[in-house]
């Protein structure tokens, strides 16, 4: 009824501007994440038009979604806010008619926690966080948070965070042998009391910093693999440890909306984006591994066998999925996160 | 008088209701959120409760709950925001008014040319003034070449991420905001009054006190208020030059409604903001007003 | 007009403070708009001139339509609020105390103590309600948050030039043209356009840079410079952004430069 009434109006209105005719499609992702030409060879395949709309935050992204009448057909959050869409019924199953071919993900990402079985989600590309250093700085083992946490003296105020609480959280609690969500108040005194200790060593807590590692203003820092990877690029000396006390892993999903106005053609854009020669144009772009069986051979060069999107054997099992921690665990997060930057 | 009134209001009512529509009425939601339980994940539960209050100002012990303390990182996160916009509105006014008075007293033709070439750098978005700031302070910018190739220093100066960074760039997006309504007020004056109070009282100071101040007075108070309020709410730009080591209040709310999930927190901390704003305004005007009183007569 | 010794403009190192202001503001656009012209992707280091970031300006379309989306959100926000703001204005300036203008001065000042975040996160809730309800999901609640949000803006400096005219001239203009509407197109309206430029401009710059609002606002195929930028905040920016920006200011002097042989000619 309400839907009618609402339709009514915006045909009053005449501008019922969430295009709902056919061969539209409407992609709500991470900023600077969408490869262009990914969408322009989609369109040419299919003749459907595709708009792309920013969020810079899962959060943003889940409370706009939540409140409804958005328009968007597809969306892309990390694993750990998978299980939230699912749960809260905001996604869609996959309709097994057109997305045929969810053979080609690799096998360790075919059944994950956050969603097993795929039955509602593909990846769109997967990362890591960890820590990077200038080798010409400083030479040692570059697999421990230690790097960051009690670096060692040539390091100290040069050192840049990536000022994502739940990234530096992670990392920290892991460090002290703690679970993701552990509100073991021993193993939180700790991290609060490391992170602390280690703060005046750090010059920035700061995003979009490659061109400063290159530049060498900063020599050591917490960063995600792939923007690690562009610093070495510009500079050699750049380098990327995965700290074995352990390090996050994350991943972000493409998944169709509930309310979206464009299911099917959404379904198609799902199915398309798991072709390799497709999702290596999302990785060319956007320099993430896609765990995409086979899509190695249509990336550049420089990202086949690079050391920062693949994890090394004997580090593999200290890479971590993310969880969402409970509402009070999250709370400690942003009480300890909140001291450290007061 | 009452058919006055009523016309004075007509006049108000078309920007009234844009404003209690999209600004006041929203408003209304967030003082109710200050009273309700975080939900999963974001959003709120529609249970009453002070709690998200309490913890704006006291903090329990993490590792002993029975321990109620003030919440010391909250008071140290708003006074340093408080003072930061403060030291901003003053910087804004000792390099606006200059700028206004010199724009204000070029040739008629010539003025507009150059309030125009004050606004021309805000044309562009904030975000990317603020990495043009960046850019220029940064270890191997410009200034610290400069300096180098000069032989001024040796070794280049850290800026970037210091408290000076955060004051430059803050003074540096906010200005226009205070040489506009300062221009608009100066260029009304009667200039030939300040001439004569100068022959009067013999000294540029004084001129500047008891004549030139008093006539700018609204513009000089538009802009700082213009100025202020923006300023106690930034977040890009404390955290693109600052590094981000410190948190300002926009950054402590924005951290609840995002990471933190805590919107009811969120919430009171933006109604406290909000009510130290309007104490602010009113301490500031109040002080002023009395200040124009006897001179006026 | 003979001039006996002082010169207004001299006061106490006016001219040179405002040099240095000047000198300040123009050297981060200078760097911005020379690095621009890098061929390499740095900001930091001069790698030689090109016009790669221009070519990858003009072929990336999304950029180009945030671009024009921005430009027209500003200039109709900041004009309809121009527009309220001199109404409102004229109601609240030099008129004498009435009833409830306290709550009127509170109303208008109102989106200048609210943080954006909050104002953001306030209007998301009401606005996804709404659109919702009537399925209307078009420019117009980003219109209207906009324009709300630049009615302070506009006001203050229309507001503070009404103070400062003499009640004498429109009075004079009254019995002149006997008539409120003659007298207040003749005489106020002309008397007031530095103030309304000033309001127009203010408003415009605010919109140019509200993000967060706009953020939580903005419907699918909506997104403004702004939020584009802010979703790359994460993301290293590249000197893209800064041909972007050197083509806005293009704009913008192309604008001023009109508008300055207009009021020239105009014999003002």
């Amino acid at each position: 009824m309400k839907q009618t009434m609402g339709l009514a109006l915006a045909a009053v209105l005449g501008t019922g501007a969430a295009a709902q005719a056919e061969g539209v499609l409407n992609l709500y992702n991470w900023g600077n994440y969408t490869s262009p030409e990914l969408l322009e060879k989609f369109t040419a395949e299919t003749g459907i038009k595709v708009t792309v709309t920013d969020y810079d935050s899962n959060d943003t992204a889940l409370a706009r979604i939540r409140q409804g009448g958005h328009g968007f057909d597809i969306v892309v959050p990390s694993d750990t806010y998978v299980p939230t869409y699912i749960a809260e019924g905001l996604v869609v199953p996959l309709d097994d008619a057109i997305v045929t071919d969810r053979d080609n993900i690799l096998e360790q990402f075919r059944d994950v926690p956050f969603d097993p079985g795929r039955e509602y989600s593909v990846p769109w590309q997967w990362g890591t966080t960890g820590v990077v250093v200038n080798t010409s700085v400083y030479n040692g083992d570059r697999n421990t948070a230690d790097i960051v946490f009690k670096p060692p003296p040539e390091l100290s105020g040069k050192i840049n965070v990536i000022p994502e609480m739940s990234d530096v959280m992670a990392i920290a609690v892991y460090y002290h042998g703690g679970e993701r969500c552990t509100d073991d108040p021993e193993i939180l005194r700790a991290v609060r009391d490391t992170l602390m200790a280690a703060k005046p060593h750090w010059l920035a807590l700061d995003y979009g910093t490659v061109d400063a590692y290159i530049a060498g203003d900063f020599a050591a820092g917490i960063y995600w693999n792939g923007a690690s990877m562009r610093a070495r690029l510009g500079n050699p000396d750049i380098a990327y440890g995965y700290p074995a006390t352990g390090f996050p892993i994350w991943m972000d999903n493409a998944m169709v909306l509930a309310d979206a106005p464009n299911p099917e053609n959404a379904m198609r854009f799902i199915n398309f984006i798991l072709r390799p020669e497709n999702a290596a144009l999302i990785s060319n772009f956007a320099r993430y591994a896609n765990g995409i069986e086979g899509s190695e051979q249509f990336m550049d060069e420089v990202m086949r066998d690079a050391p920062e999107l693949t994890i090394p054997d004997e580090l593999k099992d200290a890479g971590r999925w993310g969880v969402v921690c409970p509402q009070e665990v999250t709370d400690m997060h942003t009480q300890i996160w909140t001291e450290l930057l007061q | 008088m009452r058919r006055a009134t009523w016309w004075n209001w007509l006049l108000c009512a078309p920007a009234l209701v844009v404003l209690v529509v999209a600004a006041s009425g929203p408003l209304v939601i967030v003082a109710v959120y200050s009273f309700l339980s975080p939900g999963n994940l974001g959003g709120v539960e529609w249970t009453f409760t002070t709690e998200a209050w309490f913890r704006v100002f006291f903090s329990r012990d993490m590792f002993e709950p029975d321990i109620v303390t003030w919440n010391d990182a909250h008071l140290v996160i708003f006074w340093r925001s408080v003072w930061l916009s403060l030291q901003t509105t003053v910087i804004c006014a000792l390099l606006g008014f200059p700028t206004a008075w010199f724009i204000a007293t070029r040739r008629p033709g010539n003025r507009t040319l150059w309030l125009f070439l004050v606004t021309i750098p805000f044309w562009t978005n904030l975000l990317i003034r603020t990495f043009a700031v960046q850019e220029m302070i940064r270890n191997n910018g410009i200034v610290n070449t400069l300096l180098l190739k000069a032989g001024i220093i040796e070794a280049p100066i850290q800026m970037l991420y210091t408290d000076f960074a955060v004051l430059l760039g803050m003074a540096y997006v906010f200005l226009p905001l205070m040489v506009l309504p300062l221009y608009a007020a100066m260029e009304r004056m009667d200039f030939r009054l300040v001439e004569a109070s100068y022959d009067l009282y013999a000294s540029r100071w004084a001129s500047l006190w008891h004549v030139i101040l008093p006539s700018v007075r609204p513009g000089l108070i538009a802009g700082s208020i213009l100025v202020f309020i923006p300023a106690i709410g930034a977040y890009v730009t404390p955290r693109v030059l600052g590094g981000g080591r410190t948190m300002m209040l926009g950054n402590l709310i924005a951290l609840q409604f995002g990471q933190g999930r805590n919107w009811p927190l969120g919430a009171a901390l933006s109604m406290l903001l909000l009510i130290v704003v309007v104490a602010a305004l009113v301490i500031y005007l109040r002080a002023v007003g009395q200040d124009r009183g006897p001179r006026r007569g | 007009m003979a001039r006996r010794g002082f010169r207004v403009e001299r006061l106490p190192g006016s001219a040179a403070i405002a040099m240095l202001t000047f000198v300040l503001l123009y050297v981060p656009i200078v760097i911005l708009v020379v690095f621009s012209f890098n061929a390499g992707a740095s900001q930091a280091q001069w790698e030689g001139f090109s016009l790669e970031w221009y070519a990858a300006a003009f072929g990336n379309r999304q950029v180009q339509e945030v671009s024009i989306r921005s430009l027209w959100l500003a200039a109709v926000a900041a004009g309809i609020a121009t527009v309220l703001a001199v109404f409102a204005a004229l109601g609240t300036t030099r008129v004498g105390r009435f009833p409830g203008q306290t709550l009127i001065y509170a109303l208008i000042n109102q989106p200048l103590m609210v943080p954006e975040i909050v104002t953001g996160i306030a209007l998301l809730i009401l606005v996804a309600a709404v659109k919702v309800q009537t399925g209307y999901t078009g420019m117009g609640y980003l219109v209207l948050a906009h324009t709300a949000f630049c009615i302070p803006f506009a006001y203050l400096p229309v507001r503070a030039r009404l103070e400062t005219l003499d009640p004498a001239l429109e009075a004079a203009a009254a019995d002149l043209y006997a008539g409120p509407f003659q007298a207040f197109r003749h005489v106020t309206l002309p008397l007031l356009v530095p103030g309304i430029v000033a309001g127009f401009m203010l408003g415009f710059v605010i919109s140019l840079d509200t993000v967060v609002i706009t953020e939580f606002v903005k419907s699918a195929g909506q997104d403004t410079l702004p939020t584009y930028m802010l979703g790359q905040l994460r993301r290293t920016t590249t000197p893209e952004m800064n041909a972007i920006a050197t083509l806005f200011l293009l704009l913008s002097v192309l604008i001023v430069t009109a508008f300055f042989i207009l009021t020239r000619v105009r014999g003002r």
